[in-house]
């Protein structure tokens, strides 16, 4: 059998694909992670299975491309493109969103994309219950009666609140566009959104589709060469391989004989970084962070909440636990000069200056807690927390670190938010400090680990939720809740954690926020 | 009805009690287990209606008893249900995996065996001699070396180092495809299907992983055929065969081994059925898509339809090896009668 002449597309796996693989029309990546299903909508989809949504599906938008810092690629958070939408229009008081659907985009089974099929997809992610909804809903999307399909081509939501939200929302992996002819032909009584066949099987317009999919194996993706959704891939196909153990996702890429690696450990990152191109990439609007809980007495004292900021080794934590890979988020000045975010802190190591504060403290003659970290992050969390604890231990604070199994540490942490001294990682998708304000600040909700509450965050999140970046109060009012956070400290920034990638005989790797692997950009070295 | 297919029966009418047992015990287990998989599963930034969705559809809204009731109703219809974690059937799950680890045991264990039974013998007929502390060195050195550090060593020399290995990348490097299922071992069915390409490329993925687990199954082999070698040597049925003048071939292989052979398939039993479930380091080194990394996974997640769809099958392949085992003693041993239990 030899393959050369023939299109890639129509080769079979056998014996002429190394040969291909040297042309660069073939990449195999490999990750540590399982995909567990290939509808994002689904209940017990996991991450990793997100990636599916993002090859196979369009979006009605997309993100656009920058230079990341650290270098690579990344998407852009402030520009919207087309993916399946030509164009878009908002109506003047925010509440209406017109889109255009590109008149030549197709389906893989070759029927047209309509506006009905985009508005069967996003009443299932508003429907279905379960992740799907609650993303949605961050962008003000709640109930099927907001879309609505005028023609073929035009699709209308309609909002209830005008919010900056609503458009980027769109273009994050939730609001995928799928083929509703075909789902609605395995649909039934019980299942009316085609859960089952979905999960199975792939029905988009996606830039690649799904040529094959062996569960706890592989997941081998095959160009669709009729895409219109952005520039036609220069890949043909890309072959995902689990491989569980890091040691042997290293030899792999180190020798070649895959291209990519996806989600390397920090360590493996920066020993690599001499050979290979490591692509580390520091997550936005992430923190790797320690929550003072408001419950627990001593840490309702300012004094002693400063104290603990000031007797963290931050650079010793950032070299062991991160590899110096991700970025600083400590050491910096003293007034608030900008909305950026996730943002450096104005505390650094300083043992005299907590030891000072815990004798101002009402705690001065110290206190004992027990520290938890979760078992399932415990690549990091467990070196942070024996570092912070030795030095606790000189300013008066002992502790017991307290090793809490995954299964249990969301109950814990965020859903009781019972720990008094813990570590904590929220990462928005979005990509504004309003939405980590929402999230990890405001009384009450998941990642405000720390039962922190205070009137003004309440109104000052309430009131930029929702309100465009460039409104002239935007601005003055962020930096006025940064201020409160760094002066109550309920979360202490540690750093910015860094998602990384080794390519040896791939380019063009793009970092997305919701940290899975496009392949869409990829190029053969 | 011969007594012996008589016996057979009963011994599987016996097991059932055992399967009883075991369906109640890792229901009650995993449900003991710490952590509430709704949560897990509703995925981090689930509200507390999307979990209220996710128990329900996982059916842990209900109460203990008419969650039991539901799952043996299930088991009886052979739905072991739908592993959260893996996102597939666990009777699909099982049925692809379960033949990945033993392919990979039985192999490491024929491996094993090849080598350890010959120095065992050797060993017990010199005490003392140059293959005696060769046993001795590879016993010491496959207990005390753990198995993911063999497996990386290994990758190292002969992937990384030398390239003589294949990709570590699990049963066939991704430039095959795998042969039609018949018995999910992929020697087999290669062969089946008459492609010899498949069946090499199959072969190869298997060599190192197959080795890593043989070091490790090598040590309580070779130290029980050497140990039964010895007392059967010197046992006075030999001292006598001997004195009657029989060939020491005869009397080494003949009635010696034969002696030995009980404890080294007892010995045997234990391995297979412990490697099976303890190779999880190897499949995870070597990306097997076995059963034992499954399990983990599950396990960490509590996945219940999957941790005890996975004890399940455990406890009847302990049942059928067990059989098998006593049939192997009657077969070398005649006094052991089998019709008597």
């Amino acid at each position: 059998m030899s393959g050369g002449a023939l299109g890639v597309a129509s080769l079979p796996f056998l014996k002429v694909l190394p040969a291909q693989a040297a042309s660069g029309d073939v990449i195999v990546a490999v990750t540590g992670q399982t995909i567990n299903s290939l509808d994002l909508h689904r209940k017990g989809t996991n991450r990793a299975s997100y990636q599916v949504a993002v090859n196979c599906y369009d979006r009605l938008v997309s993100f656009g491309t920058k230079e990341a810092p650290g270098g690579g690629l990344s998407y852009d958070y402030t520009k919207i493109e087309p993916e399946l939408a030509e164009s878009w229009s908002v109506s003047d008081d925010g509440l209406k969103l017109t889109f255009k659907i590109k008149p030549d985009a197709t389906f893989w089974d070759g029927t047209k994309v309509t506006a009905a099929d985009v508005k069967w997809s996003f009443d299932r992610a508003v429907s279905v219950g379960g992740f799907p909804s609650v993303q949605m809903k961050a962008g003000g999307l709640v109930k099927p009666e907001q879309f609505e399909a005028i023609d073929d081509e035009t699709f209308v939501i309609t909002l209830e609140k005008a919010s900056k939200l609503t458009l980027p929302d769109l273009a994050v992996p939730v609001p995928i566009v799928i083929n509703s002819k075909v789902a609605k032909a395995h649909a039934t009584e019980k299942d009316p959104w085609a859960t089952e066949y979905l999960h199975k099987t792939a029905a988009g317009s996606g830039a690649f589709k799904v040529l094959k999919w062996n569960p706890g194996e592989q997941l081998v993706y095959e160009r669709n060469d009729n895409w219109v959704g952005g520039p036609l891939p220069a890949i043909k196909r890309v072959i995902v391989r689990e491989v569980p153990n890091p040691s042997t996702r290293r030899a792999l890429i180190e020798k070649g004989d895959v291209q990519l690696s996806f989600n390397i450990p920090n360590k493996d990152a920066k020993e690599l970084a001499e050979k290979l191109d490591v692509y580390s990439t520091p997550i936005e609007n992430c923190m790797h962070c320690v929550g003072l809980n408001n419950t627990f007495e001593p840490f309702q004292d300012s004094n002693v909440r400063k104290a603990v900021a000031y007797s963290i080794p931050y650079e010793e934590i950032f070299q062991t636990a991160a590899y110096g890979r991700g970025a600083r988020l400590w050491g910096g000045p003293d007034t608030i000069d900008s909305i950026e975010w996730p943002r450096k802190s104005p505390y650094f190591t300083d043992l005299d200056k907590a030891k000072e504060l815990m004798a101002q403290s009402g705690f001065a003659d110290g206190f004992s807690v027990p520290f938890s970290i979760s078992l399932g992050l415990a690549d990091w969390m467990e070196p942070t927390a024996l570092l912070i604890q030795e030095n606790l231990e000189k300013i008066g604070i002992s502790t017991e670190i307290e090793k809490i199994p995954g299964a249990n540490w969301r109950t814990a942490a965020l859903v009781e938010k019972k720990l008094p001294l813990h570590l904590e990682n929220f990462g928005g998708w979005l990509n504004t400090p309003d939405y980590y304000f929402f999230w990890a600040y405001k009384k009450g909700h998941l990642f405000n680990s720390s039962n922190y509450m205070n009137p003004e965050i309440e109104s000052l999140v309430d009131t930029t939720l929702h309100m465009p970046m460039d409104d002239p109060q935007y601005a003055p009012k962020i930096m006025r809740m940064f201020e409160i956070a760094f002066e109550d400290l309920p979360r202490i920034p540690l750093w910015q954690p860094a998602l990384n990638v080794a390519a040896n005989g791939a380019k063009d790797y793009e970092f997305w926020f919701h940290r899975q692997l496009d392949i869409r950009p990829l190029k053969g070295a | 009805m011969s007594p012996r297919l008589r016996a057979i029966l009963l011994r599987l009418v016996q097991a059932i009690p055992v399967v009883i047992g075991v369906v109640v015990i890792s229901f009650v287990l995993t449900r003991a287990l710490p952590g509430d998989p709704a949560v897990y599963f509703a995925g981090a930034a689930a509200d507390e209606e999307s979990i209220a969705q996710i128990r329900t559809s996982m059916g842990l809204d209900k109460p203990l008893p008419i969650q039991f009731l539901q799952y043996v109703a299930d088991l009886l219809q052979g739905d072991f249900g739908q592993s959260v974690y893996s996102g597939q059937p666990v009777a699909e799950d099982l049925a692809n995996r379960l033949p990945a680890s033993l392919e990979l045991t039985l192999t490491a264990l024929i491996l094993s065996c090849a080598i350890a039974i010959p120095i065992g013998v050797l060993a017990a007929k010199n005490p003392g001699s140059f293959v005696d502390q060769l046993c001795r060195i590879l016993v010491t050195a496959g207990v005390s070396l753990p198995t993911f550090f063999t497996g990386i060593l290994l990758i190292y020399v002969f992937y990384y180092l030398l390239g003589l290995a294949p990709s570590p990348l699990g049963r066939l490097d991704f430039l095959y495809i795998e042969p039609d299922n018949v018995t999910g071992f992929y020697l087999i069915d290669a062969l089946i299907a008459g492609d010899w390409e498949t069946w090499f490329a199959s072969l190869k993925q298997l060599i190192l992983p197959a080795i890593t687990l043989a070091l490790f199954t090598l040590a309580p082999i070779a130290r029980m055929t050497r140990a039964a070698m010895l007392s059967a040597l010197s046992s006075d049925f030999i001292r006598t065969a001997r004195a009657a003048g029989l060939s020491d071939h005869k009397v080494t292989y003949g009635y010696a081994f034969r002696n030995a052979l009980l404890p080294i398939i007892t010995t045997l039993g234990m391995v297979f059925s412990f490697s099976l479930g303890a190779n999880v380091l190897v499949e995870k080194v070597f990306a097997w898509p076995g059963i034992g990394s499954y399990a983990v996974e599950a396990l960490v997640v509590s996945d219940y339809a999957a941790v005890q769809g996975f004890v399940l099958a455990m406890a009847l392949l302990f049942v059928t090896l067990n059989l098998v085992i006593d049939l192997t003693y009657s077969v070398i041993d005649p006094r052991i009668g089998f019709d008597t239990k």
